[in-house]
């Protein structure tokens, strides 16, 4: 179980990662936490010739919260953020869900951007990305763009980013009022098995997101009243796939029988 | 008989070491200088034969000293010996076929394990896949792939038994009721994997092994044969420490043939460190089995008969001890069960998958699935009591020692006032109203019991059971289990111990300092214990090793055995220098002193010196008080008989377990509510090491219960291969245990103290089962409970 090998740079200022991207591409690697990224490349699944320890870059270590959204920077650790003094204030769902992100000690290396660039369809960081309408801030040599949640998740392990880009920052949105958030896993801190977290938009409105269904976290806007008619369409709707740890009718039960609990803790929450 | 009880709450010897960072594992001791790294390259595929093998390129790459393939194993070494004489022979590699994936195929040896694993990417082997044997029942068919084409079949083994008189006594059976059960595989991955380091003398064809080998030394002619070598030239070295070992470290053996005959090949010292994905693939797994059990039953629950049918599964080599799981319980089938008429049949299957092993609880738990699931089937047949049925059936105190049906001699016990104990005081009046309150409130809730008999301190003769007495008869007597264990004292009186055990974190050292200083009169700490274990220099046998919780009721004796020699020769040393007689001499506080004159009294160490400094003030015909050994071996041993009767252990500990457990309907996971666990391993030598060992059995009990299992698809590809797949309940997982002993001392040991390890690997999974099966009133209970088939049981569909 070790790499192949590889160079390892580690450059100090964003404009610097830009230029190595920009040079190599797609054999280049973003080291942010490492915490999925190094066991791929132990266990030869990946290849990268170059390796860029982002890790720090100043510029890409900060948290800013900029009253209506946090704006997360590539550098910041998970546990870094559920440290940060206004979250459980400001995004109670976002902190909510960050304590079942691995465990104590991955998450302190592991980080925000990280979990959203490996995009792993049961992963709670980008789950809630997804159903607070987040964004995710790219940067290339050739320029900056943004680009939701929605549109940047395409499928499992699979994203919008070019292979020259770097994910900047991600921003959480601190909308709605009451949330909730649930999820089943095999065991305390394991990938989702099915994971759901909902935010009340408007009054009985909810949007509702699942992980763990389908290649993404997928969101859709349910009406409160009729919550598990909805659900139950589109349950079937996803299907939900198969592995070792469920078959998709059980994923789909589950998300059946707990979304509607989900949605009327988001609204008790909100009363 | 000795009646002290040693103090409890000890405080373990090893914690300091351990805790702060400084035990001593294989991969922290010095290697030879110019060491190499040794990589193993795998079999993708469970069946196919090996067309070719192109060494050229990575020989050609910079770094890399050797590639090894089955040719130079052949030459090189044997196939292993087995148990059962069959025609599957199973070398330190593949050659010419593979046969479960994972199996090692070639060893690359560089400069560092990185260069190794660089240039394995080089080698190129071309397979021609074959169909594979996957499930047991299907392997035994005829049309059914061969594992080993040279037996001829893939069922090795079956051996048919009977005790007492079970045709009439199932004619007599008001009711017959049956079950079949699976016992999955799974493992119960120590942290530390394997580490050989391995070194070959060419001036002296002799090797030199360090490993984190476990025992039982039984093993080490089977590696010298394979190596082509007498023992002496086999020397093995097991570290100070090893990280965890539950039965696993025995199956180390065909990786230290391996590694040793590449140290040949590249006459340079070889190191290999085994890796996660590697432990979990190809290391080694429980067995899984399937049994039908039949009972003769009549109506108010006494069972009157057994019939066991029983398909071990062992993968892909019948490696040593297999088929032992099968064999380890062959005297105690019928558990805490006062029955007399009992049927046996064992079948041993091969198949595309990993070899199977010792793993702790090693037959107990797939023994005890079937009859405990059995008896709460029953239960529910009858419309009875579930612990009732237990109850009925348990042997009476009067009885022991008791002989059972199949051999055993079970030493002491009282089954029925244990299970009273530990089921009254409210606790399962409480476990009811839990249930009761939860079942009103419309929630799922269930309760299970588990009785059974845990035997400790393996027969080493038990697995001769496997051949027909006249096969036993021309191979000659197996039996016993020896231990030993060693009392030295330096020149100023210090006292050292050395035994044959290999340490895993068992706190051998607390416990022998404390059996010792018992003796000597001094205290724990002035006792230094030292367990690595070198078999060219140190005292062992072939059941040397920690396995089958042998401790207690072996090397605990020979330890307390070289404590009384070594006190008696002192009192005599001491007698003469205070001018009393021996029989007024003590040992206490540090002296050596008068029993009636306490003041006549000399310090310890002036008197243990003598021996060194002035053997001339020895008493007559005294040899030096330097070192005194103590051998250990118990009577009760005895070979199987000419009808099949077999003593498998020494000891046999009783283990009462009852739980509640709650299904949550819309996540499909079972949460333990309640678990009391009552255990008699007769005298508790120390109770904080004790409730130890029986928090991890029962934490590894909840793993097989709800979490652990290897799985392999219909093709024989292996499905569990990293953590994230084969799922180990962390802390957070593990609920709380309620701890009860009752203690009946063993009659045969000094210390009455037996093993105690395993009986929650034995207990816990089956009456967990019960539990789910009580709660859902479903009688297919599958180990482990998943949530995937929890959900298939709850919601219809397919069963997994």
């Amino acid at each position: 179980m070790k790499p192949r090998p590889f160079e390892y740079v580690r450059p100090d200022t964003v404009d610097e990662v830009l230029e190595l991207l920009a040079e190599y591409g797609d054999d280049a690697r973003i080291l942010a936490g490492g915490q999925s990224l190094i066991p791929m490349l132990n266990l030869r699944l990946i290849e990268a010739s170059v390796v860029i320890d982002i890790s720090r870059v100043a510029e890409l270590g900060a948290i800013n919260f900029l009253g209506n959204r946090f704006e997360i920077g590539a550098a910041v650790t998970q546990n870094s953020l559920m440290a940060h003094l206004s979250l459980k204030q400001e995004l109670p769902l976002l902190a909510t869900a960050l304590s079942f992100v691995g465990h104590f000690q991955t998450r302190n290396k592991g980080t925000v951007c990280g979990s959203v660039a490996h995009a792993d369809p049961s992963a709670e960081i980008p789950l809630i990305l997804a159903v607070l309408d987040g964004q995710v801030t790219l940067r290339s040599k050739r320029g900056e763009r943004v680009m939701t949640a929605a549109t940047f998740q395409k499928d499992l392990f699979t994203t919008g980013r070019a292979p020259d880009e770097l994910i900047t920052s991600v921003t959480f949105p601190t909308v709605g009022r009451g949330f909730a958030f649930r999820e089943v896993a095999r065991r305390h801190g394991d990938f989702a098995i099915v994971a759901i977290a909902a935010v009340q938009v408007e009054n009985g409105v909810m949007r509702l997101g699942v992980g763990g269904m389908t290649g993404r976290p997928m969101v859709r806007r349910i009406v409160a009243e009729g919550a598990v008619a909805a659900v139950a369409e589109w349950a079937e709707e996803l299907g939900g796939f198969e592995d070792l740890h469920a078959s998709a009718a059980m994923r789909r039960d589950i998300f059946r029988k707990l979304a509607p609990r989900v949605i009327e803790e988001a609204i008790r929450c909100a009363a | 008989m000795q009646t002290k009880t040693p103090p409890e709450k000890i405080l373990r010897k090893e914690d300091a070491s351990l805790l702060s960072g400084r035990g001593r594992y294989a991969d922290d001791l010095p290697v030879p200088v110019g060491t190499l790294h040794a990589h193993v390259i795998r079999s993708p595929h469970a069946h196919a034969d090996i067309v070719r093998i192109e060494t050229q390129a990575p020989l050609a790459h910079g770094g890399v000293w050797a590639v090894i393939t089955g040719e130079d194993v052949r030459k090189l070494s044997d196939p292993f010996l087995t148990a059962v004489k069959v025609a599957a022979p199973q070398w330190a590699l593949a050659i010419e076929r593979v046969r479960y994936v994972g199996e090692p195929v070639a060893v690359v040896v560089a400069e560092t394990r990185y260069i190794a694993e660089d240039a394995a990417e080089l080698v190129e082997i071309e397979y021609a896949p074959l169909a594979a044997a996957i499930d047991p029942e299907e392997a035994c068919e005829k049309s059914a792939p061969l594992v080993h084409a040279e037996a001829k079949t893939n069922e090795v083994s079956v051996r048919e038994f009977s005790y007492g008189d079970t045709k009439a006594a199932f004619a007599k059976a008001d009711r017959v009721i049956a079950m079949t059960t699976t016992f999955p595989r799974l493992s119960f991955t120590p942290i530390e994997c394997y580490v050989v380091v391995a070194q070959h003398n060419a001036a002296e064809n002799s090797y030199d092994v360090l490993a984190n080998f476990q025992g039982p030394f039984s093993i080490h002619p089977v590696m010298a044969r394979s190596l082509r070598v007498p023992g002496p030239k086999l020397r093995l070295r097991i570290p100070p420490d090893s990280g965890g070992s539950f039965g696993i470290k025995q199956a180390i053996f065909p990786y230290i043939v391996l590694i040793a005959a590449a140290a040949r090949v590249a006459a340079r010292p070889v190191k290999w460190i085994e890796d996660r994905l590697e432990h979990l693939a190809a290391s080694t797994s429980a067995t899984n089995r399937t049994t039908r059990l039949e009972a003769g039953v009549a109506a108010d629950g006494r069972i009157l008969a057994l019939a066991w049918d029983q398909l071990d599964d062992c993968g892909a080599h019948l490696r040593a001890p297999e088929p032992a799981t099968l064999y380890r319980m062959h005297g105690n089938m019928t558990g805490a069960y006062d029955i007399r008429h009992v049927a046996i049949r064992n079948r041993v299957v091969l198949t595309n998958k990993m070899p199977t092993g010792l793993i702790r609880g090693f037959g107990g738990p797939q023994l005890y699935l079937a009859l405990e699931r059995l008896m709460q089937h029953i239960a529910v047949e009858l419309k009875l009591d579930p612990l009732d049925v237990i109850k009925r059936n348990l042997i009476p105190a009067a009885k022991f020692p008791y002989r059972t049906a199949a051999g055993a001699l079970y030493d002491s016990g009282d089954y029925p006032r244990a299970v009273e104990v530990a089921a009254g005081q409210g606790r399962l009046d409480e476990l009811k109203r839990r249930r009761d309150d939860a079942r009103a409130a419309g929630r799922i809730y269930g309760i299970g019991f588990s009785a059974i008999v845990e035997p400790a301190m393996s027969n080493m003769g038990y697995l001769s059971t496997v051949m027909t007495a006249a096969a036993r008869d021309r191979a000659g007597p197996k039996n016993g289990a020896v231990s030993m264990a060693t009392v030295n004292i330096d020149p100023l009186g210090a006292v050292t111990v050395t035994a044959d055990v290999t340490v895993q974190g068992q706190s051998h050292e607390t416990v022998l300092a404390q059996i010792v200083s018992a003796e000597l009169g001094l205290a724990p700490d002035d006792i230094e214990v030292i367990l690595e274990l070198d078999t060219a220099k140190d005292q062992w046998s072939i059941a040397a090793g920690t396995y089958s919780s042998r401790f207690a009721s072996g090397t605990a004796v020979a330890a307390h055995m070289a404590a009384v020699q070594m006190r008696d020769k002192l009192k005599g040393i001491g007698a003469k220098q205070l001018n009393v007689l021996p029989e007024d001499v003590e040992l206490a506080g540090g002296k050596i002193r008068s029993r009636s004159n306490p003041d006549n009294a000399l310090p310890f160490g002036r008197v243990a010196g003598t021996s060194h400094w002035s053997p001339v003030m020895l008493p007559e015909a005294m040899a030096p008080a330097l070192s005194e050994t103590g051998v250990w071996t118990p009577p009760e041993l005895e070979p199987p008989t000419h009808d099949d009767r077999i003593n498998t252990s020494f000891t046999y500990g009783f283990v009462f377990d009852m739980c509640g457990v709650e299904i949550d309907p819309v996540t499909y996971q079972v949460r333990v509510d309640r678990y009391v666990s009552m255990h008699d391993a007769g005298r508790i030598l120390n109770e904080t090491v004790a409730d130890g060992q029986i928090r991890g059995a029962f934490a590894q009990g909840i793993a097989a219960a709800l979490y652990e299992e290897f799985s392999y698809n219909e093709e024989g590809a292996f499905l569990s291969g990293t953590f994230a797949d084969y799922l180990v309940p962390t802390v957070s997982e593990i609920p709380e245990v309620e701890i009860l002993h009752y203690e009946s001392p063993s009659p045969f040991t000094p210390l009455g103290a037996k093993g105690l390890a395993e009986g929650n690997c034995m207990s816990t999974p089956v009456c967990i089962a019960n539990a789910i099966a009580d709660a859902l009133g479903a009688a297919d209970v599958t180990l482990p409970a998943t949530p995937r088939r929890i959900h298939a049981l709850m919601e219809g569909g397919e069963k997994t």
